[in-house]
């Protein structure tokens, strides 16, 4: 293809979603929207896998029968996030095998907030509010994204996180009008989640890469800034009605501005977690690096025995 | 209690479905793959369900403002009735598959014969569990094939995983004290004539995953009687931490 007929094509593209519409699979795209799709779809299925992992250390935990199947059937649903992703992502023509392959060796990254540890029930309240608040405020504008499979995809993972996040919610308002000691605890999941909540929206935009080009392939619609403010705002009246403090001495509505003035955020912190120094970066990894290869045999066998039916299939045809 | 008989009887059906679930939760985010990651925690979803069915009868029965997390979570271990098959860690994943196969077989005509009861509310939970039994038993009944019949390393671990539970399948079929009045009662199932449909049915599957049956004469018991193997107090101190951390409260 000559450089003009690339150009033209870049053109004609450009123009298919200024006017919102969708680009499938088969259709021509840039090499470099395939490739920033390849990463942040997969970034985003990761998240969802790696994810499972924090919750899933309480659901042998659980204090009673309703709350273990909710918090079993939240964690399933997180796989099915991931699975749907992953072939979401597949059809830009990468395999599992090699989206796998990028998380274990550390090639690619999922989302910081799960590298922090669960260290009470309360902290299953805690993600279902916060981080799943703070990820639906992410994911929701994606639901227009130019990317068919990927826009399709967060329809029902947006449903699905709208439903975790009231759960989550219901539980840091059972254990705020429980005991002193239920309180407490919710009270101590908010002040280690809150932080890491609001990193989890980004950089601030003026050290963000990616924002300029997303933003023009409305695979981003607002700044990490707008969305953070909007997370602000959307989350400390639902802190005051259940009764706990927002860990910021800073945080105060302002009326001219028409939203909360909030504290600095220690970003050493963000980017130390970032780059694989946070508290369960290690844990999370060795976790799915085991999982993947002690299941090596059992994938293995699946193989053998398909192949050993198709094989008896076709001598009996 | 007034009917205490059919108390310890529901426990005796309920607390197998409890104590599979609690382990196969262990498993949840940890799986060979997506697909059966998803699969298993739809089983132990199902048992969980199960179990709070039964709970909530055995609830209501025993009376006194007693609920179902009373009865999962506040037992000594020695009260637990479940067999020792369920108990049984998953080792690796054969045995998890392995003792899924060599439970469901089990559960699946416990759960056909249960729907005849004369008890309506057992007959309703029989008539819901069998669906998802079902299911379960073709998942598990796969998966011993694809791995008995799969590479040499997976038939090895497989054929490993059903010698080492083959001990605890026989206590399936041994009748407790409150199973006899309840099958005198014609609510009950005489769980000790489902043994020969199922050496048939376990057989024929493990024949077609080129496995051999285990030969050993020697079977272990004491579950239903509330006599455990050393797995089950760590089980127990997972499942009951927060209940026994912060008594009589609301979550």
């Amino acid at each position: 293809m000559s450089e003009q007929e690339v150009k033209n094509l870049e053109e004609i593209f450009e123009a298919r979603i200024a006017r919102d519409e969708k680009i499938e699979p088969k259709d021509w795209m840039p090499e470099k929207y395939r490739k920033t799709h390849i990463r942040q779809i997969s970034q985003h299925a990761h998240s969802e896998i790696i994810g499972m992992l924090p919750e899933g250390n309480w659901i042998t935990r659980a204090p009673s029968l309703r709350r273990k199947v909710a918090l079993l059937a939240k964690v399933q649903d997180e796989a099915g996030h991931g699975l749907y992703l992953y072939s979401a992502c597949e059809t830009l023509g990468i395999s599992r095998a090699e989206l796998y392959e990028q998380l274990h060796s550390g090639k690619a990254k999922y989302s910081s907030i799960f590298n922090y540890p669960t260290v009470t029930w309360a902290d299953m309240g805690a993600i279902g509010w916060l981080v799943d608040g703070a990820a639906i405020i992410n994911q929701v504008p994606l639901c227009n994204t130019s990317y068919g499979p990927y826009a399709r995809a967060m329809v029902r993972v947006c449903k699905e996180e709208s439903f975790h996040q009231r759960q989550g919610f219901e539980i840091m308002l059972s254990l705020c009008n429980g005991s002193e000691e239920q309180k407490a605890m919710a009270q101590d999941a908010l002040n280690r989640w809150w932080w890491p909540s609001l990193m989890m929206l980004g950089p601030v935009d003026a050290e963000s890469v990616h924002t300029e080009q997303s933003m023009k392939w409305k695979l981003k619609r607002k700044t990490n800034d707008e969305l953070r403010q909007q997370f602000i705002d959307q989350t400390v009246p639902q802190a005051e009605l259940l009764g706990i403090t927002v860990p910021d001495p800073d945080l105060k509505w302002n009326e001219e501005t028409g939203h909360y003035d909030f504290g600095e955020i220690d970003w050493d912190e963000f980017w130390q977690v970032v780059k694989g120094h946070g508290p369960c970066n290690k844990e999370r990894m060795d976790a799915r690096v085991n999982a993947w290869e002690e299941g090596t045999w059992v994938r293995d066998a699946a193989m053998a025995h398909a192949e050993k039916k198709n094989i008896k299939v076709a001598k009996a045809s | 209690m007034k009917n205490e008989n059919l108390y310890n009887y529901i426990l005796g059906i309920a607390d197998n479905s409890l104590i599979l679930g609690q382990r196969l939760g262990e498993l949840c985010g940890h799986g060979p793959n997506l697909e059966t990651d998803i699969a298993l925690t739809n089983i132990s979803l199902d048992l969980f369900g199960q179990t709070r069915s039964y709970y909530q009868y055995a609830a209501q029965i025993s009376g006194g403002g007693k609920t179902e997390d009373d009865i999962a979570f506040l037992r000594m271990e020695r009260q637990y009735k479940n067999v020792l098959l369920v108990e049984q860690p998953n080792a690796h994943f054969g045995f998890v598959l392995g003792r899924q196969f060599l439970f469901d077989v089990y559960h699946l005509l416990l759960m056909e014969k249960l729907q005849s009861s004369s008890d309506e509310t057992l007959v309703a939970i029989a008539k819901k569990t069998i669906k998802e039994v079902s299911y379960h038993e073709r998942f598990s009944s796969d998966w011993v094939k694809r791995l008995g019949d799969g590479t040499d390393e997976s038939n090895k671990k497989m054929q490993e995983a059903i010698d080492g539970l083959w001990p605890y399948t026989d206590e399936l079929f041994q009748l407790t004290e409150a199973d006899r009045i309840m099958v005198s009662d014609g609510i009950g199932v005489d769980v000790s004539k489902l043994k020969k449909d199922y050496l048939k049915r376990v057989s024929e599957i493990l024949k077609e995953a080129t496995l051999k049956i285990p030969e050993s004469k020697y079977f272990q018991k004491g579950g239903k009687e509330g006599i455990h193997s050393e797995h089950m107090g760590y089980l127990l101190a997972d499942l009951q931490y927060m209940q026994r951390s912060y008594p009589n409260m609301k979550w």
